[in-house]
């Protein structure tokens, strides 16, 4: 047990910061279940998807390193984000884009004009 | 040879911290496919919640909010004695980087027990997906098939375009769905556990992976192996471990806190 011994490679984190990280998920958790009590009607899917944002950040930062990391890193996971929101951002564009009754009950949902 | 040639250094490599850099880079790449792996399923999620959100309003009653939220917590805490357990690797503290990955470990029993009992709930409720569901709720008689009833269509016969495969799509009417409990059951619910199902499984087999991973360094650590000069395996194993910790942020507001 040599406490002084240190890493020649990577970055060591302190503990306060991994347990104010770990302090604030779970606080965030409380936060994102105390929301879906709550009626905020077509915000409230953002408002739970910026919470996760946020938790996943987090993690991404303190609990993965990649504050402390090489820059490239985190080029990488953010393009790989990127591209996912990308990928549904367009099948979610693509997908309101056809006749809503071309298969019946398909989308009962989507209010059409009556013929 | 060299004056200064530490035992875990590969040949190809000239420095530690070159090959660190290097495996790091790799796993970061490997993380990004992950990423992309999942994202296919959440842009499934993302486009029938789109086009149906009455039966993600409904049939998300049926996941338990309290064992999903316990599974949350349970997932975080592992998360930070993983993070610590790399500190410990870092540092030379043997004795806890062993207790370290020992309670993450049970982590992870921990939230595939949860898990287990959950999976269990929806199976005994027939709240299955595709042509498997087959919903009895309290007080409603099972839906099931009449006796020797065809399960498909006769030959022959050309089947109406509602009717899509492996119970994708079925062609019953939201108005002859009985009225349960938790409301009037709309159509095509069974999508919804399809997707739960599978986000859930694939999230839960990533953890039985890094189950397995992580029990493999603690026997690495137990044989006292890793140290400031040579930590690799832990940190790798734990950025691991963190990105199914990052998944399942998303999954449990996104399944269990649908208003």
């Amino acid at each position: 047990m040599s406490h002084s011994a240190h890493p020649r490679v990577g970055h060591v984190v302190p503990l306060p910061v991994l347990f104010g990280v770990l302090g604030t998920l779970l606080v965030m958790t409380f936060v994102t279940v105390a929301a879906s009590w709550l009626d905020f009607g077509r915000l409230s899917l953002w408002i739970a998807l910026g919470i996760a944002v946020f938790k996943a950040s987090l993690v991404l930062l303190f609990f993965m390193h990649l504050k402390y990391d090489k820059p490239f890193n985190a080029i990488v996971i953010i393009v790989s984000m990127a591209l996912v929101a990308l990928f549904i951002a367009i099948a979610l564009t693509d997908t309101t884009q056809y006749e809503p009754n071309k298969i019946p009950g398909y989308a009962p949902s989507i209010k059409t004009n009556p013929q | 040879m060299s004056h200064e040639h530490p035992p875990h250094l590969q040949h190809h490599f000239d420095t530690s911290e070159q090959q660190f850099d290097a495996g790091k880079l790799g796993i970061w790449l490997f993380l990004a496919t992950e990423i992309l792996l999942f994202g296919g399923l959440f842009c499934a999620y993302a486009i029938y919640r789109a086009n149906h959100p009455e039966i993600f309003v409904y049939a998300h009653q049926f996941l338990d909010k309290v064992l999903g939220g316990t599974n949350t917590v349970v997932l975080l805490c592992s998360s930070l004695t993983m993070a610590w357990a790399v500190r410990a690797s870092q540092l030379g503290q043997r004795t806890l980087l062993i207790v370290l990955l020992s309670l993450t470990l049970l982590g992870g029993f921990a939230f595939m027990g949860i898990k287990a009992v959950e999976y269990e709930q929806k199976w005994k409720h027939g709240l299955l997906p595709g042509t498997h569901f087959a919903p009895h709720e309290e007080g409603t008689p099972a839906v099931t098939a009449a006796p020797g009833a065809p399960k498909t269509a006769p030959a022959g016969t050309i089947q109406p375009s509602a009717t899509g495969p492996a119970g994708t799509v079925r062609a019953e009417a939201a108005e002859t769905a009985p009225e349960g409990p938790h409301g009037k059951r709309p159509s095509n619910t069974q999508i919804f556990f399809g997707i739960y199902f599978l986000m859930t499984g694939l999230h839960g087999l990533h953890v039985l992976i890094g189950m397995g991973a992580i029990a493999w360094i603690l026997v690495r650590s137990i044989k006292g192996e890793f140290g400031p000069d040579y930590f690799t395996p832990v940190d790798f194993v734990g950025l691991y471990w963190h990105l199914v910790d990052l998944i399942w942020i998303f999954l449990f507001p996104l399944l269990y806190l649908i208003s």
